[in-house]
């Protein structure tokens, strides 16, 4: 058994039945990190003692029988901006670069309930700004699809990890395409649930009301599973959403039959790579010919989400980040005085992405600017949530690419910042209205790098992408089987 | 002739509530504490860290809102205040800006002036900073979080005041308000209640406002009294000097009886409000604010109307009786043990005033109990001790709280009523006094005091002094 092909799911399964166990597993894992890490740099700390110590426990606690949790014995990685006790949290930033939390987030905290097990801290884009991961303190990630390629971001570290099969799942954030956009890169699954599904409580923010937890992983099947686990109620969470239909694995049937799926015609537009488009359409009509109802139409305000999210996400990260000024943990720079600390500080502390952002949000909340940015993309956010709401009235699921292109070449994306940001334009309208959104692999372009297809679904639908994407890829995978591609 | 100046005063009045756990974490609020003993992720900023509103601070907030005849917000935020500052874990602070949970109330204050309205502005809630500890020795600063989230309520009210006078009522009034509902302590020396004053003056009959200062670091009645006079002078000794006032925040010296500059608008912050996205807007329901409503105690003002109707007291009484929370439970209570409402008011009135202003203490800081009070007026009506040793014990009971009945009893204080050793006395002593009988027989009404001072003396004060003269007079007729 080639144990580190297996799902999510399916090395649970073997795990219970005694196949293999949690031990091998994290072995298995070790070893190919030994091999291929070198190379990809997916993660920021690998807690290899403490990895292979938590897979012994958890395995005795399975022969045992006191756990019997859906991911019991699996080695996941979680992005390094979810805190976990006794294990460094750097966000990827030099000023948290000796910052080990006395806490784990709700989420991590739902995933060892869960039995799975912990390997370490994946890489991600400084304080997860970045659609490369070319913005950590700790280097590159490299796309295991091709060394050249960015794995995209800011979750890149955790996509790359489980392409390139240095663990089972793993754990990212999503504020305006961050799981689904590396997912898309790397050819993984991934998604963003609603917002208020997965607890916020030990996620670094970023951009506070536009934060999402939410898996990646190998398969639709291994997403539900994850998700399922992974949300909660929290009552440490004002956000936090109590929902009483997180059974997402009851959602894996294969059927879309009457399924009406909305394809709006501004998603593709100039800007589109056009592999990327005929990959994406070409999943559509697999859809339909599965019994969906496809068609197209436009969706309003597509244009006005860049400027909006920057605004908002800027503005929160402003004030989010202003915590981290060398007085209570991480890094401190040596100065003469309160005030010349604090400039030392964050001057060297934080990397050039970061602080532009800073720099952006602060103005956008200075006064006399206030209303004419601020006010406004807020105004703005709420009518692209109505225009998604419009909709949702007669679609249930939205389909589109995750971005207009396959992964960038390393280097070539930071040189023009707004070129980067204009890359979102797809996914963060989810962030901005709430939205559940799901990227899964839906083919590759002429250089062999991954293409990703994204579903929108309304809020609290995620039963419904969940359906969308686990019919599309059982007909992606016999397709395949017939041509012998994969 | 010199230009006659009006004084225009409003006040923002930071009050701490009684919460006993922190305003968006579970921590006590507790004072005293080692350092950062009291503190959690959230209270000391640490990343990943969130803030839910506790809903106790919520339930006073709007208490308050309601008793000074405001406008509940019914949809209300909070903002964050970003600033730096070490104290401040987050350096941002949680407060209200855009929608506080209270606005457009008044109060209604008395002074010598006659009764006016003072406008409330709004009301909000927000948290308390840490507390920096300056360590000498070691040439550092150390940050305490203690304080860091405790719960407090900012009331900003209108520039309606024009003296000092009318600040101290002003404060009086929200002091006794707060107290009543439970709301806080509202200790002026301890912080639990600070007031910064923003004080501007004008010549009299202009509409428009000077330009005003805030003063700060006002740490009792008698400092705010002393500020304002001291700003009002400064600031008319610049505008009759044909300079300007400059809109600036002061700090108060009261020991120098001198206030100094701290900021100038000029180089004031800006502080980037915008609403906390942590927190979801807070929706008050119908059902929300009437179980606030029903559960608002009687008000001062509904007090002392029932006690004019109830109770046969004097107006003067009842005044200072409902001027404090612990004293109107203290009588009530009282009374309720079967207590004559009059001896009562008595008691309090006489010697708890006269021991409270002796021993420098407020009326909140009363310990005796009820309970105790009863016994000792009920001693007194079934003459078992005399006024004199009354007092003695009450004395006694004001420090310690101790139960007058087995005092008097462990101390041998009881009355003698024993009529055949009192006739004794009294016939022993006017035995010993010719010149005092002699002086009462033929006509100096006055010598039976003498008399009676000297039986009481023999009896070592624990006689009855009505029996005493009725003897002594029986005696020499």
């Amino acid at each position: 058994m080639e144990l580190l092909s297996l799902s999510a799911v399916e090395l649970a399964t073997a795990i219970r039945e005694g196949k293999t166990t949690a031990v091998e597993a994290m072995k298995a894992v070790m070893e190919r990190i030994d091999q291929t890490e070198g190379q990809y740099h997916c993660y920021v700390t690998v807690d290899r003692e403490g990895a292979l110590r938590r897979a012994e426990e958890t395995q005795k606690k399975l022969e045992a029988g006191t756990l019997a949790g859906p991911l019991a014995g699996v080695p996941v990685a979680v992005k390094d901006n979810l805190c976990t006790e006794g294990m460094l949290t750097t966000c990827a930033s030099k000023i948290l670069e000796n910052f080990v939390p006395t806490y784990s987030a709700e989420a991590v905290r739902n995933l060892e309930r869960a039995g799975a097990v912990l390997i370490g801290k994946t890489n991600m884009d400084e304080f997860a700004m970045g659609s490369t991961t070319e913005t950590s303190a700790y280097g590159v990630t490299r796309n295991p699809k091709d060394l050249e390629h960015v794995p995209g971001g800011s979750s890149g570290g955790s996509a790359a990890a489980v392409a390139a099969e240095e663990c089972f799942f793993a754990l990212g954030s999503d504020t305006g395409g961050s799981i689904r956009q590396p997912a898309s890169f790397c050819g993984v699954v991934g998604m963003k649930p609603t917002y208020g599904t997965v607890s916020r409580y030990g996620l670094v923010a970023y951009g506070s009301s536009l934060d999402q937890i939410g898996p990646l992983c190998k398969t639709v099947e291994d997403c539900a599973v994850i998700l399922e686990a992974i949300s909660s109620y929290d009552s440490k969470d004002s956000t936090s959403m109590d929902r009483k239909d997180t059974d997402f694995s009851s959602a894996l049937a294969e059927d879309v039959r009457g399924m009406r799926i909305g394809i709006p015609r501004d998603y593709f537009g100039e800007g589109l790579d056009p592999e990327v488009k005929t990959a994406v359409l070409a999943a559509a009509e697999l859809l339909r010919e599965a019994g969906a109802v496809v068609e197209e139409f436009d969706l309003s305000l597509v244009d006005y989400a860049i400027p909006t999210y920057y605004t908002i996400a800027a503005a929160e990260a402003s004030s989010n980040l202003e915590r981290f000024d060398g007085i209570k943990y991480g890094f401190r720079a040596e100065a003469r005085g309160l005030h010349q600390m604090y400039k030392a500080t964050r001057s060297q502390g934080f990397g050039s992405e970061v602080k532009r952002r800073i720099m952006l949000g602060s103005f956008v909340l200075s006064s006399g600017y206030y209303d004419a940015y601020y006010l406004k993309a807020l105004r703005v956010k709420a009518m692209i949530k109505k225009a998604f709401d419009d909709a949702f009235s007669k679609y249930d699921c939205i389909l589109g690419p995750t971005a207009p292109t396959t992964a960038p070449r390393l280097g070539e994306s930071l040189a023009d910042p707004i070129k980067m940001y204009l890359g979102d334009i797809y996914t963060i309208s989810a962030n901005l209205a709430g939205l559940p959104g799901i990227c899964v692999p839906c083919g590759q372009d002429g250089k062999g790098l991954p293409i990703g297809l994204q579903l929108l679904g309304d809020c609290f639908q995620e039963k419904k992408l969940l359906r969308a994407a686990y019919t599309y890829e059982q007909l992606r995978k016999e397709t395949a089987a017939g041509t012998g591609e994969r | 002739m010199a230009k006659e100046y009006e004084t225009v005063i409003g006040l923002e009045v930071h009050v701490e509530l009684a919460a006993r756990t922190k305003i968006f974490c579970g921590c006590s609020t507790a004072f005293g504490g080692s350092p950062n003993s009291h503190t959690c992720p959230v209270c000391t900023g640490m990343p990943g860290s969130l803030p839910v509103l506790n809903r106790k601070v919520l339930e006073y907030a709007v208490a308050v809102g309601l008793a000074t005849n405001c406008n509940i917000t019914r949809y209300c935020k909070f903002d964050r205040k970003n600033y730096f500052y070490p104290d401040n874990p987050q350096n941002y602070q949680i407060s209200q800006l855009y929608l506080p949970i209270c606005r457009d109330g008044w109060v209604e204050i008395e002074t010598e002036g006659g009764t006016k309205k003072v406008g409330i502005h709004e009301i909000h809630m927000e948290e308390d900073a840490g507390k920096l500890i300056h360590d000498e020795w070691d040439d550092c600063t150390l940050v305490d979080y203690n304080r860091s989230g405790v719960p407090l309520i900012e009331i900003v009210s209108e520039p309606d005041m024009r003296n000092a006078d009318e600040v101290i009522a002003y404060l009086e009034k929200l002091r006794l308000t707060i107290q009543y509902l439970g709301a806080s302590d509202c200790k002026l020396q301890e912080g639990s209640m600070r007031a910064d004053v923003n004080l501007s003056v004008r010549q009299k009959g202009t509409e428009e406002f000077g330009t005003r200062t805030e003063m700060k670091n006002l740490n009792s009645f008698r400092a705010i009294a002393r500020a304002i006079e001291g700003e009002r002078n400064r600031q008319i000794d610049l505008l009759e000097a044909g300079e300007s006032v400059v809109q600036e925040t002061r700090r108060w010296d009261d020991a120098k009886e001198t206030s100094y500059a701290m900021r100038s608008k000029e180089d004031a912050q800006d502080y980037r409000y915008f609403p906390d996205p942590d927190l979801t807007p807070v929706s008050i329901s119908d059902s929300f604010l009437e179980e606030i409503r029903a559960r608002q105690p009687e008000m001062p003002e509904e007090k002392k109307k029932r006690y004019r109707e109830e109770f046969d007291i004097p107006d003067y009484d009842i005044g200072i009786i409902t001027g404090s929370k612990q004293m109107a439970d203290i009588f009530e209570a009282t009374v309720a043990l079967g207590s004559q409402p009059k001896k009562v008011s008595n008691w309090l009135m006489v010697e708890t005033l006269r021991l409270l202003k002796e021993k420098e203490m407020d009326p909140e800081d009363i310990r005796f109990s009820p309970e105790n009070l009863a016994r000792l007026i009920a001693l007194t009506e079934d003459k078992a001790i005399n006024s004199t040793v009354a007092k003695e014990v009450f004395e006694v009971m004001f420090e310690e709280d101790v139960d007058p009945e087995k005092y008097v009893e462990e101390k041998g204080l009881k009355m003698v009523s024993d009529e055949g050793a009192l006739r004794k006395a009294v016939e022993e002593v006017i035995a010993a006094n010719p010149q005092s009988v002699q002086d009462y027989r033929n006509g100096k009404e006055k010598a039976i005091g003498f008399l009676v001072g000297q039986t009481m003396k023999a009896m070592k004060g624990k006689a009855d002094p009505g029996s005493v003269n009725r003897l002594l007079k029986e005696l020499l007729s």
